[in-house]
């Protein structure tokens, strides 16, 4: 009978179990309604070669990881010696050098090293764009058939590797 | 030294705190009254202790002492001096220490200002304030000690955050920390009235003024929140619906609810547990809005550096004190139950409207600002939830308020007729509604259905307002002494709802008839905006005290006559390499011109072409203007000799209002 | 270094903007307005300075241009964004509660207002006899000042 004045007590309960929830999680970490869809097209020229082409279906075929890095990202450096060890395991990354001029891409690999098996230049962020890349580094998870099982925002490291994309790849192809 | 004795005053404070939420309590229980007397000397060697830990921190910001970390985090040697003392509330730390300060004081007060109320009342309001001090206290011993030191001693500290280097955050931060913490002062009455089981108009008379002190800082703290952030965010906006925004909103509503439900408890017996449910409930928001603030679960554009420890501290402090608040209510509250009858056109009967109006949008920016959260809680993806959303839903349920307000004085208590209301608000609302139809055309606007209603809500309530101080000073044969028999109360109030139709009409209009234009200038070239010409005269770089700046000229004309001269800068910090946009602005009543420096078109040519960004906008003034109006209405009414002089259980129906 | 980027493509709504009819303008300030920046705390597209809000601006107004409808603009950006992106949440099944909330608890608040109200109505005038009225009256005054005892 007296229901109404429980009411604000069930409230409480119900807010301080959703910010428990919300205690969890990262506001910022945009998900990406691309994954299980196929990766957009692209159609680029590979870093300092402008004469050869490379698209969508180069990428297909094996699972990949598609990496979005810059010369002028500070995160990019963090992430780099551990995509230069995954490089070392036999795994294929390819490397997208976002917004940024073909001179300082090619001159940051060399410095730091190329972890990459192919580098793609995508000097006006276009193929960003369609990829939904908000920022470098972001890495894309593509199975053989070319759609995107997952995707990393910010540094890929030991952890995310482990428990999230590695069991991706052992599932593949 | 200094920085141990502050720490050392914040444990001592902590020690305190329990003796003044456990003493008291043990003191009510056995109806010892000397127990219960410690309550008060307890409150004040609080306040003290705090306020020496305050001086303390604040000593340590003014003479550069970079071994304590806080400080050297947010401050730099080349700081102006009265930055470096506003700066002990730049960040987390200072800022809930500047909140403990504020808390302690009101508790102080509350065992000051109690003469006429009974013993074991006060002794169980200031016990329930101590224990919410030692959750306090705890947070920042435990997780945000502003005295922490620092190993090895920086040689300089890294600044406060450019942002800010403002006027208006010099007295945001206090002022708004004045009316959040306010609100536990009735927080802690409301408890004690459950405790007690006794809730009667001396009750509510009592808690009156402490609420609209409360409320006139928050209103006070919200106004000059939005100024500062037009001022230095830069992009003109004065209102963005951010959590950090919303989190101050959403006790300001309940607050406003408060206060008048609080008019119903004292004169009329009547929605007495409702008022306590507001009254916890404003405090619990408050609660809420520091949770969302400070824990990181929001992104908003002014938030404090966040820690998740700090978020399960507070999220366990709000869920064990409002679930204390919460099941004493759900057990106590069904005995408050009033006899006297409810006529629904009476005065009683439109505040029950106005309070469901005023909880009902509390409950749609509680539920838009915490939308996104639940969606994500639900792993349904993430949503935005943004200024587009909050205006389309807060206006329709706000609007009704505006029409409400107008009756305020004219529909008296207990019951009203509805010939005589007529009578007297025909003329008000002929005036509103035909200045409203004319409003947009005289001040030279395109006519706009939504402006007209806009204008004519802002006129109604401007209009009955005045209408009920005429009324008033008419009443008597000799004016001057009508106008000085008005009691403070009614005063107060009538002050309040004037402040209120000039913040709907600023609002109404800046929102509709804003215009503004990013343009490309180079030296001696002009963009036009609704009838004003921006000439660029191009930049010249000047060195600030901390920080070096592109000095921008723009001339404003309006038919070839020079009306302001704007100097927008463009600013790059030393200490921490950040570039801010000093925006510069001409403003009278009815319109301001606002001016913003982008960057320069060739990053190495400062001389050459400017992206600017030049904003016209009509009415900016009388939002501020409206919302300081509010405030001095509620320092007026909180001000009336009733509160003062008043007899404890004085009849409720006595006062000068009820006359009305 | 993000910052060397973000001077480049600055420039870039002031410059193009000249393109656009007024309508088109209009259309164009009133969807940035509506756009979320994703790498900021909480700015729209319009407001931002980052350089991603620069090339989202552009895009807009490259899309405006070409003659895309706001509607496609907004379902281009959500299809590589998603629904983040909007200021405007869009209305659909996970945002009914969003929309439709407020509006539902105002009508339960005032039908509980309302009820509240009737249940405490004293019997209108016409229905009783002047001499009841006279004693209700009466009755009501003797006892409406006094403090409730009875909740002790």
């Amino acid at each position: 009978m007296r229901l109404r004045y429980v009411v604000p007590a069930l409230v409480l309960v119900g807010l301080v179990v959703l910010f428990a929830a919300g205690l969890k999680r990262d506001p910022r970490e945009v998900p990406s309604p691309l994954i299980g869809k196929p990766a957009p097209a692209f159609s680029l020229a590979v870093l300092g070669h402008p004469e050869q082409p490379y698209t969508i279906a180069d990428l297909k075929g094996r699972a990949v990881l598609v990496n979005f890095f810059a010369s002028w990202c500070a995160a990019c450096r963090v992430e780099h010696p551990f995509l230069m060890r995954l490089a070392g395991q036999g795994v294929e990354i390819i490397g997208i050098d976002y917004k940024d001029s073909d001179a300082d891409g090619a001159a940051w690999l060399a410095r730091h090293g190329n972890p990459y098996r192919t580098v793609v230049a995508d000097p006006q962020g276009a193929m960003g764009l369609d990829w939904g890349v908000y920022g470098a580094p972001e890495t894309y998870v593509l199975d053989a058939a070319g759609t995107i099982v997952y995707k990393q925002i910010g540094p890929l490291g030991e952890e995310v590797w482990r428990d999230k994309v590695a069991p991706l790849l052992g599932a593949g192809p | 030294m200094i920085p141990e004795l502050g720490h050392f005053a914040l444990i001592a404070a902590l020690v305190v705190a329990i003796l003044q939420a456990a003493v008291p309590a043990l003191g009510v229980v056995r109806r010892d009254r000397r127990l219960m007397a410690v309550a008060g000397s307890a409150a004040q060697t609080q306040f003290a202790l705090i306020f020496a830990a305050y001086l303390c921190l604040s000593y340590a910001f003014v003479t550069r002492d970079w071994s304590v970390a806080y400080v050297a985090a947010n401050s730099h040697s080349d700081l102006p001096l009265v930055y470096r003392a506003t700066a002990v509330w730049g960040a987390h730390e200072g800022s809930m220490l500047l909140w403990m300060l504020m808390l302690s004081g009101w508790s102080a007060a509350v065992s000051v200002f109690n003469r006429r109320l009974p013993p074991d009342l006060v002794a169980t309001a200031l016990a329930v304030l101590g224990a919410l001090s030692i959750g306090f206290l705890l947070f920042i011993l435990l997780t945000s000690n502003p005295f922490d030191l620092n190993f090895p001693v920086p040689e300089d500290g890294r600044d406060l955050n450019p942002l800010l280097q403002d006027p208006g955050f010099v007295i945001h931060p206090p002022m708004l920390y004045m009316g959040y913490v306010g609100f536990s002062v009735a927080f802690a009455f409301a408890i004690a009235a459950l405790i007690s089981g006794r809730l009667d108009a001396a009750w509510a008379r009592w808690t009156r003024p402490w609420t609209t002190t409360a409320w006139l800082f928050l209103t006070c703290g919200i106004t000059l929140g939005s100024w500062w952030a037009y001022n230095e965010l830069g992009w003109g906006g004065w209102w963005f619906w951010d959590p950090v925004e919303n989190a101050s909103f959403m006790p300001w509503l309940v607050g406003t609810a408060l206060i008048h439900s609080l008019a119903v408890t004292e004169k009329r017996d009547q929605m007495k547990a409702w008022t306590v449910l507001l009254a916890i409930l404003a405090f619990a928001l408050s609660l809420l809005g520091t949770f969302l603030v400070r824990s990181g679960v929001l992104v908003s554009v002014h938030a404090f550096a966040t820690d998740p420890a700090r978020g399960v501290f507070i999220l366990t402090f709000l869920a064990i004190v409002l679930g204390i608040a919460f099941t004493l209510y759900a057990w106590r509250a069904p005995k408050f139950v009033s006899q006297a009858d409810f006529a629904l056109f009476s005065r009683e009967g439109l505040l029950l409207l106005n309070n469901v109006f005023l909880v009902v949008a509390a409950t749609a920016v509680l539920l838009g600002t915490l939308y996104p959260l639940v969606i994500d809680a639900l792993n349904a993806g993430k949503v935005s939830v943004g200024p587009p959303y909050f205006n389309a839903v807060f206006i329709p349920l706000t609007a009704p308020l505006a029409v409400l307000v107008g009756f305020a004085s004219a529909v008296g208590w207990k019951r009203a007729k509805a010939r005589e209301v007529w009578k007297r608000m025909r003329a008000p609302a002929a005036i509103a509604v035909v200045l409203g139809l004319a409003l947009p055309w005289l001040l030279g606007h395109p006519t706009k259905l939504v402006a007209i209603a806009g204008g004519m809500l802002a006129l109604w309530v401007i209009v009955t307002a005045l209408q009920e101080i005429v009324r008033r000073v008419r009443a008597r044969r000799d004016r001057l002494q009508g106008l000085t028999q008005i009691p403070r109360a009614v005063w107060g109030m009538t002050i309040a709802h004037l402040g209120l139709g000039v913040w709907v009409l600023g609002i109404s209009f800046v929102s509709l008839y804003s215009v503004e234009k990013d343009v490309r200038l180079g030296p001696g070239q002009a963009a036009t905006l609704s009838g004003y010409d921006f000439l660029f005269q191009g930049t010249e770089p000047r060195r600030g005290p901390n920080y070096d700046a592109d000095h921008g000229t723009v001339e404003v004309r309006r038919d070839g006559r020079t009306v302001a001269t704007l100097t927008p800068e463009k600013r790059l910090y030393h200490a921490t390499g950040q570039l801010m946009t000093e925006s510069s602005v001409d403003h009278n009543a009815l319109r301001d011109l606002y001016v913003a420096l982008g960057e320069p078109i060739d990053k190495n040519n400062a001389a050459g072409d400017w992206a600017l960004r030049v904003y016209y906008k009509p009415m900016m003034r009388l939002v501020w203007w409206g919302g300081f109006i509010m405030a001095f209405g509620g320092l007026v009414a909180a001000s009336d000799r009733r509160y003062r002089l008043a007899k404890l259980r004085e009849a409720a129906t006595s006062g000068a209002e009820a006359a009305a | 270094m993000r910052r060397a980027l973000a001077v480049l493509l600055l420039s870039l709504p002031a410059l193009a903007a000249a393109a656009l009819s007024d309508e088109q303008q209009a259309r164009y300030d009133a969807l940035i307005r509506e756009l979320r920046c994703l790498v900021c705390q909480n700015e729209t597209i319009a407001d931002s300075t980052a350089p991603l809000a620069a090339d989202l601006r552009q895009q807009v107004e490259a899309q405006i241009a070409a003659g895309r409808s706001d509607a496609e603009i907004k379902r281009y950006l959500t299809d590589r964004y998603g629904d983040f992106v909007l200021y405007r949440p869009p209305f659909k099944a996970k945002t009914w509660l969003l929309w439709g909330g407020p509006f539902v608890v105002l009508l339960f608040a005032l039908i509980v207002a309302l009820r509240f109200a009737r249940a405490r109505k004293v019997a209108a005038p016409a229905a009783v006899d002047r001499e009841a009225l006279q004693r209700l009256l009466a009755e009501e005054y003797r006892r409406e000042p006094k403090p409730d005892v009875e909740s002790r």
